[in-house]
């Protein structure tokens, strides 16, 4: 089965429950997106699908094409096809861009075959044009002194090297001015496709301008609480979160 | 960067550790005495004057007692009296490798050193315990006058170059370890290069412990003449022996007027070798001398290359990287003792404390009053992997006077868990995340390197990292 399916998954940081009970399924070929207002759980649910290691799932399932992934370590659900790109991409100081990627690409090779270096920069290249990034980017160490703008495109760009079959994009469009959010949307958009599920996760309506969903998805307190096409998206831009809020019947006691 | 598959690493991994059985035709035995320098200076048929030198450098050795006062406690560890002080099955080291009995030829070959020699050496000296097995300059620069041999023959057939020099830079009562080398010191390299020669291609050096409770004592003499060039490369092994081996070499370096030297140092050591080296460089006018050092495995590390920045505008330079893993000790460092106007001189050190492992910078900077127009430049930077990884940094920096500058900086990093699971989101194994992390972390001084040589190391740090993760 093609899809990423989460199902009543709950997770907990310490003793505190951030997600409750949270179900979803991403197909591949389209893209859904989740809005909520903070605290709702919305980072949360992207790094635990990530495989953070600081929380921990207390039940439910995640299965990526059928198959549990929740016991797998980080690495092993990016190399099947699982990538999540970053709120806030980490610097790794001294490892250039082109050395990074080469090591991730080359992750996904089978045992004793080693990556084409002059075809893995003619692909580098041609992605970086896409995303309108200076070929000199690839010398500078990842995400060191980048720019807010800069540094989401690098996460764009290691999306489209990688191929995943399953993205999730974590507020991707917090930091970035309107020409940054218009190369970085344009870039996603190149990447869609009936290959790849998408899962969009903002704050904000204005992403889904660029990046047209499929699906929209509110999550409040831990769970979706409602789910729409994207005519959903803009009437949340008119009534605000607590529109939602209002319309939810909070258990006694909590 | 980690491009090996895990099958690859798993060989790679006991590249050094293997040893064929021993079969010494000469053997000193255990433990040290008089007669043991006796036998050595026997068996190298040396003149009384050098056997003289090795007499009283073991009253010093004797009389000295163990640095424990500033140094790791460790050392006490070291039991003198079980170890072996001369190995070797005779004098003469073979000019071609066919001549190289079999399981030394097959050792080196392990280690790829007759390949690496073909690519891009300019010599190739291979120790084996005690003695060169095999010795071998490329003719064209044997042909400009360049001499590279062992310190037996140097001392013997030219005495006028190197006895003039031989202990001046380091005697034997520098500290305990160099009266010890003084005493017992048998391989290592004596190089002379003519005025004005520049050698184009390294020199390099091996220097490989096979046998069990076993001292190496190499000792290293290289006079660059007026406006000459060098670079000189060493490499070191030893296979895993339950018990302590012990490496103490000296290393002198003359650079005369304008002379340049390179000197750069990739050890691998097994995690039980004590090694206690001495480095020292005397730099005249304008001369420039650069000491990169790489420190990887060794139980305990004490090393600390010095220039003696002797002439006028001399230049002297520390890089150096020194990695801990577990149960190791890394106490690393440089001395610069500036000596004359308008001197400079620059100390980088990177190290990288792993599991328990405990890194330790020990710096000594001089700069007398008198002095004008001195310059150093200190930057020392710590990256500790675990919580329990240790370093330590002592810094002593004297500059008097009113026209000399310094500059101090120190910094301590860790890698952070969300920098790991970040390159681990893109398909890096937690082990390759922590290798890649670290050699961002030394790429700039890696740079510096000969790319044969950066690539082994980045190799190395690979191998060590990988082996430091669950």
């Amino acid at each position: 089965m093609s899809s990423l399916v989460i199902k009543d998954l709950h997770v907990n940081i310490g003793d505190k429950e951030i997600v409750r009970g949270l179900s979803l399924e991403v197909e591949r070929g389209k893209v859904h997106a989740i809005m909520g207002p903070n605290g709702s759980g919305k980072s949360t649910l992207a790094k635990v699908l990530g495989g953070h290691p600081d929380y921990t799932v207390t039940s439910g399932e995640v299965l990526m094409d059928g198959e549990d992934i929740l016991a797998l370590a980080p690495d092993a659900r990016s190399r099947k096809g699982l990538f999540l790109a970053f709120q806030y991409p980490m610097e790794i100081p001294g490892v250039s861009i082109a050395n990074f990627l080469r090591a991730a690409v080359q992750s996904r090779l089978a045992d004793g075959e080693e990556l084409e270096a002059t075809e893995y920069y003619a692909r580098l290249y041609e992605k970086m044009d896409a995303l309108e990034m200076p070929r000199n980017f690839t010398s500078r160490s990842v995400n060191e002194g980048f720019s807010g703008g800069e540094k989401k495109r690098n996460e764009i760009l290691q999306m489209a090297m990688l191929n995943p079959k399953y993205a999730i994009l974590d507020e991707t469009d917090s930091g970035l001015d309107i020409d940054a959010l218009r190369i970085v949307s344009g870039g996603v958009n190149k990447l869609r496709g009936p290959e790849v599920g998408i899962l969009l996760i903002t704050h904000y309506q204005r992403l889904l301008d660029y990046i047209v969903p499929d699906y929209v998805h509110v999550m409040v307190e831990g769970r979706i609480v409602m789910s729409g096409d994207k005519d959903l998206a803009l009437q949340l831009e008119e009534k605000g979160y607590d529109w939602v809020k209002e319309g939810l019947q909070e258990p006694a006691g909590v | 960067m980690s491009t090996e598959t895990a099958s690859n690493l798993n060989i790679d991994r006991s590249i050094g550790d293997f040893s064929y059985p021993e079969s010494h035709q000469y053997d000193a035995g255990v433990g040290l005495t008089h007669d043991t320098i006796d036998y050595i200076a026997g068996v190298k048929g040396e003149a009384d004057w050098v056997r003289e030198y090795r007499h009283k450098a073991l009253d010093i050795f004797t009389s000295k007692p163990m640095p424990t006062h500033w140094a790791s406690h460790d050392l006490d560890a070291i039991v003198f009296d079980n170890i072996r002080y001369y190995l070797s099955n005779g004098q003469k080291a073979n000019r071609s490798w066919d001549d190289v009995p079999e399981d030394m030829k097959r050792t080196f070959e392990r280690l790829g050193i007759p390949e690496q020699e073909r690519r891009f050496l300019a010599g190739v000296e291979a120790q084996f315990d005690s003695e060169a097995v095999y010795s071998n300059i490329k003719k064209a620069v044997g042909d400009q006058g360049v001499i590279f041999v062992g310190p037996t023959e140097g001392l013997r057939d030219h005495p006028e170059i190197f006895k003039k020099w031989f202990g001046k830079v380091i005697p034997a009562g520098d500290n305990k370890f160099s009266a010890l080398n003084s005493a017992v010191f048998s391989g290592g390299s004596f190089i002379y290069v003519p005025p004005g020669v520049k050698v184009k291609h390294p020199l390099q050096a091996y220097f490989r412990i096979n046998a069990e409770n076993f001292g190496q004592f190499e000792r290293t003499l290289i006079i660059a003449d007026e406006g000459s060039e060098v670079m000189y490369m060493e490499g070191c092994t030893a296979p895993k022996f339950e018990t302590a081996t012990l490496h103490s070499a000296v290393v002198e370096l003359v650079a005369m007027k304008g002379a340049k030297i390179q000197y750069i140092t990739v050890q691998n050591w097994s995690a039980n070798v004590f090694n206690l080296v001495t480095k020292r460089a005397v730099a005249h006018e304008e001369a420039e001398v650069k000491w990169i050092d790489c420190n990887i495995g060794s139980r305990l590390t004490m090393k600390y290359p010095g220039v003696v920045l002797k002439g006028r505008k001399a230049r002297g330079e520390v890089i150096s990287i020194a990695l801990a893993n577990d149960g190791q000790h890394q106490d690393t460092g440089a001395k610069m003792i500036h000596a004359a106007d308008e001197t400079t001189s620059n100390i980088i050190s990177k190290s990288i404390s792993v599991g328990k492992g405990r890194a330790t910078y020990r710096g000594l900077v001089h700069v007398p009053k008198h002095l004008k127009g001195c310059k150093n430049n200190t930057e020392c930077d710590a990256l500790l992997i675990n919580s329990t990884s240790r370093t330590d940094t002592y810094p002593a920096i004297t500059v008097r006077g009113t026209g000399n500058a310094v500059q101090h900086e120190a910094s301590v990093s860790q890698i952070s868990a969300e920098q790991i699971f970040y390159m681990q989101q893109r398909g890096l194994t937690e082990g390759q995340a922590m290798s890649l992390s670290v050699n961002g972390f030394v790429n700039d001084l890696v740079r510096q390197f000969p790319m044969e040589y950066s690539v082994e190391l980045k190799r190395l740090i690979d191998l060590e990292m990988e082996g430091s993760v669950g």
